[in-house]
């Protein structure tokens, strides 16, 4: 079973928890990404991401579904982006899976939020006390 | 034929404006496209990457366009 979300609002980690629950899972792994302060030394004020939502919903699909082909006994999986402004420790990514037994839990896990990072149309922009960049579009 | 381009992130920065329409050959590939825009914003050659996505998928160089594509600029990804 595949949740996927790309939201405004603030993520509910424990209903994302809840919802890889299994029967036939002996294991949920789940990757939360919050804001940090810094970045690359320079304090971060606040961050906003931008998506393009219906391909980053269709990315996002097809991800879990490559995790579902690659460890077959995964039980379930949530994935849960935030868009917007989000400010210094709020979420901004819940990955959740759960798995019959611990390995493959860790390993899905992985591999969905390391394949998110490379393929997902979201952007992050930083905000320093004196300016902003987009992260990783330049060189 | 007449493609509508949409626009994220910084490539939208760089352009000033969320979406783009321009004229372009029948048949202009992915790559093309790619080639036109960097003449019109010179800019966009400075980003560590660029790509294409037509439905949302990403576009090999070679993909020919069509009007009713749905058609947008991808620069480097920086979620999660």
């Amino acid at each position: 079973m595949i949740h996927i979300d790309l939201t405004d609002q603030s993520i509910d980690v424990a209903a994302a928890l809840r919802s890889v629950e299994a029967d036939g899972a002996g294991a949920i792994n789940t990757f939360i990404g919050t804001v940090r302060n810094q970045s690359t030394g320079r304090a971060v004020v606040r961050l906003e991401y931008e998506a393009y939502d219906t391909m980053a919903l269709h990315q996002l699909r097809k991800v879990a579904e490559q995790a579902a082909e690659k460890w077959p006994m995964l039980q379930a999986v949530t994935v849960i982006h935030r868009k917007g402004t989000l400010h210094i420790g709020d979420v901004a990514v819940v990955v959740a899976v759960s798995t019959p037994h611990r390995a493959e839990s860790f390993a899905a896990c992985q591999y969905i939020i390391d394949t998110l990072k490379q393929v997902v149309t979201i952007w992050k922009k930083e905000f320093y006390q004196d300016g902003d960049v987009w992260v990783a579009a330049h060189p | 034929m007449r493609l509508n381009i949409a626009l994220f992130g910084v490539a939208r920065e760089i352009v000033g404006q969320s979406s783009l329409e321009i004229e372009a050959p029948a048949g202009q590939s992915a790559q093309g496209l790619l080639a036109e825009l960097h003449a019109r914003y010179p800019a966009l050659a400075a980003l560590s990457s660029l790509a294409v996505a037509v439905n949302n998928e990403y576009a090999a160089d070679d993909v020919p366009l069509h009007e009713r594509d749905e058609i947008a600029l991808i620069p480097p990804v920086s979620g999660g």
